[in-house]
């Protein structure tokens, strides 16, 4: 009541004093969430030095030109040729392949479960769909080699024990967990309201699914293809396994051929001595899969600010 | 409460009864929607207007354990929309309907006014653009946007989408219009603006309104219907429900007393 009162002016000014204690756990907490993130952060930038300083020492033997242009892979031989072509090509045809299935399957399954499914299917199927992520990518890679390849060569009579069309196939198989769990998050995403009013514009499901939930949902959409291009550029058990791990500069599925993945697995598990030439490539492949990587996940970022513009 | 002048009918609810699994929206609902009037729906808020309202367009299909029971007769067809052999889609190709919540749909002015039309599977130019001028002029925003039809509808202010909305309605020549409290997401200029609209559009369509504001049923509507609780209470031309209601508790609702 009195506010000119002396002592009650004191009593509220107390009440509005500097909390010292609340003020140094708020910090405390900070400090704890800064460090936690900057484990993963450190961790990246630890892989980034040791890649490019172990390369730094590569390319002092070895000329860039001859990196990119040369068409043989042979670090390992006396007359040796360091054409990582060769292998780009193997990761780029066998990554293909497997978006080619992962990314139809993955956004069909995706509409299905969010559009089409009731709720008891979906949510029976999608933990089933989950699990099939979780499966040893060894597991997928020996599936490959003794069982898709010998059916796909009752197809295709030509086709050799080892193949980048039947790893491919196996990884896209892989991956479509990922596009579908993430692109479904993506399509439930979208508020009822927006499906209501296509609907009552007298569209069908399917109608309303292309064109109203799949443009709403694109940046999402964009997020799930782009984690499945990374899971495909950087799978490595299913194409030491079944794509066998000969370096071969082709873009022919039908062909075996190692990848940047297979090609460091191959090295890695031999013993090479610190320091020496065939050592330092893997340094130089791995350099070169985090660029590729990169470089997709920065088209990606692009392509979702662009498609966030348009729709 | 009789009606001496009464108009021809555009739709009519019968014996309506509506089931949300087993908790009952609407109980016996009887009701005239009269041909290019506009109806207006009050109550207190759960008084099922709106569960009213989308019955006619069916929009209570798309979620699982609705039933309806009675009929909705629609004419001149002279059908009922409620019947299981009635294709939601065919109705809602005559219904046309504008939510609380402006819901433009993530594509370019223009797009979301053709999509209807799309829907309906007209694909030529000259026809696209010649009807969608005409919505949009039909829904008062065409001065607004003719210089920018391509660009991104939800850019557009709330007043703005709202009346996009209309226009993606109005597209595909709807006989009826549901509107489901069309402005009360919207600042009182805009509402001013959709109110005039309703005015002209009624020369053309059958309303039928669901509005929280009794300023807006008395200046809008040639009928009103008061509902609570799931009944309907009271029924009957605007200006003699608000000024003499038969019913003591949509008197009590109109003057404030109460909801």
């Amino acid at each position: 009541m009195s506010a000119n009162n002396n002592s009650d002016l004191h009593q509220v000014s107390n009440r509005l004093a500097y909390n010292a204690m609340r003020n140094w756990k708020e910090r405390l907490i900070e400090a704890v969430l800064l460090a936690a993130a900057a484990v993963s952060v450190l961790t990246t930038l630890g892989i980034v030095y040791v890649l490019v300083s172990e390369s730094v020492s590569f390319f002092a033997s070895v000329s860039i030109v001859d990196f990119l242009t040369d068409t043989q892979w042979t670090p390992l031989f006396d007359d040796a040729h360091f054409g990582i072509m060769v292998l780009i090509s193997g990761t780029l045809v066998s990554s293909g392949i497997a978006l080619l299935v992962a990314i139809p399957m993955g956004t069909i399954i995706a509409i299905y479960l969010s559009e089409f499914a009731d709720s008891r299917v979906r949510e029976a199927a999608k933990p089933i769909l989950e699990l099939l992520g979780g499966i040893p990518t060894i597991v997928f890679g020996y599936f490959a080699l003794l069982v898709v390849t010998p059916i796909l060569q009752v197809i295709l009579p030509g086709l050799p024990g080892f193949s980048l069309l039947s790893a491919g196939l196996v990884m896209g198989i892989m991956i479509v967990p990922y596009v579908a769990s993430l692109s479904e998050d993506a399509m439930r995403a979208v508020p009822m309201s927006m499906r209501e009013g296509a609907y009552a514009m007298g569209s069908t499901k399917l109608y309303t699914a292309v064109h109203v939930v799949v443009p709403a949902a694109i940046s999402g959409l964009a997020a799930s293809y782009i984690l499945g291009i990374s899971r495909a550029v950087g799978e490595t058990m299913i194409l030491a396994v079944a794509a066998g791990m000969q370096p071969n500069l082709t873009w022919n599925p039908m062909e075996p051929a190692a990848t940047i993945t297979s090609f460091i697995v191959q090295v890695a598990l031999g013993d090479l001595p610190h320091g020496s030439i065939g050592y330092q490539t893997i340094f130089a492949a791995g350099l070169t899969l985090l660029l590729i990587t990169l470089v997709f996940n920065i088209l990606g970022q692009w392509l979702r600010a662009k498609y966030r513009e348009v729709y | 409460m009789q009606i001496h002048d009464t108009p021809a009918l555009k739709a009519e609810a019968r014996n309506l009864n509506f089931y949300y699994g087993e908790a009952q929206a609407l109980k016996n609902i009887n009701m005239p929607i009269y041909d290019k009037k506009v109806t207006a729906l009050i109550g207190p808020s759960g008084c099922g207007k709106s569960t009213y309202l989308r019955s006619f367009n069916r929009m209570h299909d798309l979620y699982p354990g609705n039933r309806y029971e009675g009929e909705i007769r629609f004419f001149p067809d002279n059908t009922n929309l409620l019947a299981a052999d009635v294709d939601p889609i065919e109705v809602r190709m005559r219904i046309g309907m504008v939510f609380q919540k402006p819901n433009p749909f993530p594509k370019s002015i223009f797009e979301n006014v053709a999509y209807g039309l799309r829907v309906r599977g007209e694909n030529n130019k000259r026809v696209l653009d010649d009807k969608v001028e005409h919505a949009l002029k039909g829904a008062a925003i065409w001065e607004e946007v003719k210089d920018r039809l391509p660009e991104q509808a939800p850019n557009l202010s709330g007043g703005q989408q709202q009346r996009l909305c209309i226009a993606r309605a109005l597209a595909t020549d709807p006989e009826l219009l549901l509107f489901d409290e069309p402005t009360s997401a919207l600042d009182p200029i805009a509402t001013g603006a959709i109110e005039e609209l309703i005015h002209e559009l009624k020369k053309r369509v059958t309303i039928l309104i669901v509005t929280h504001n009794m300023q807006q049923a008395a200046r809008v509507s040639d009928y009103t219907a008061y509902m609570y609780l799931g009944e309907m209470l009271e029924f009957g031309k605007t200006d003699e429900i608000f000024i003499k209601p038969q019913d003591k508790r949509t008197e009590d609702y109109i003057t404030g007393r109460m909801g």
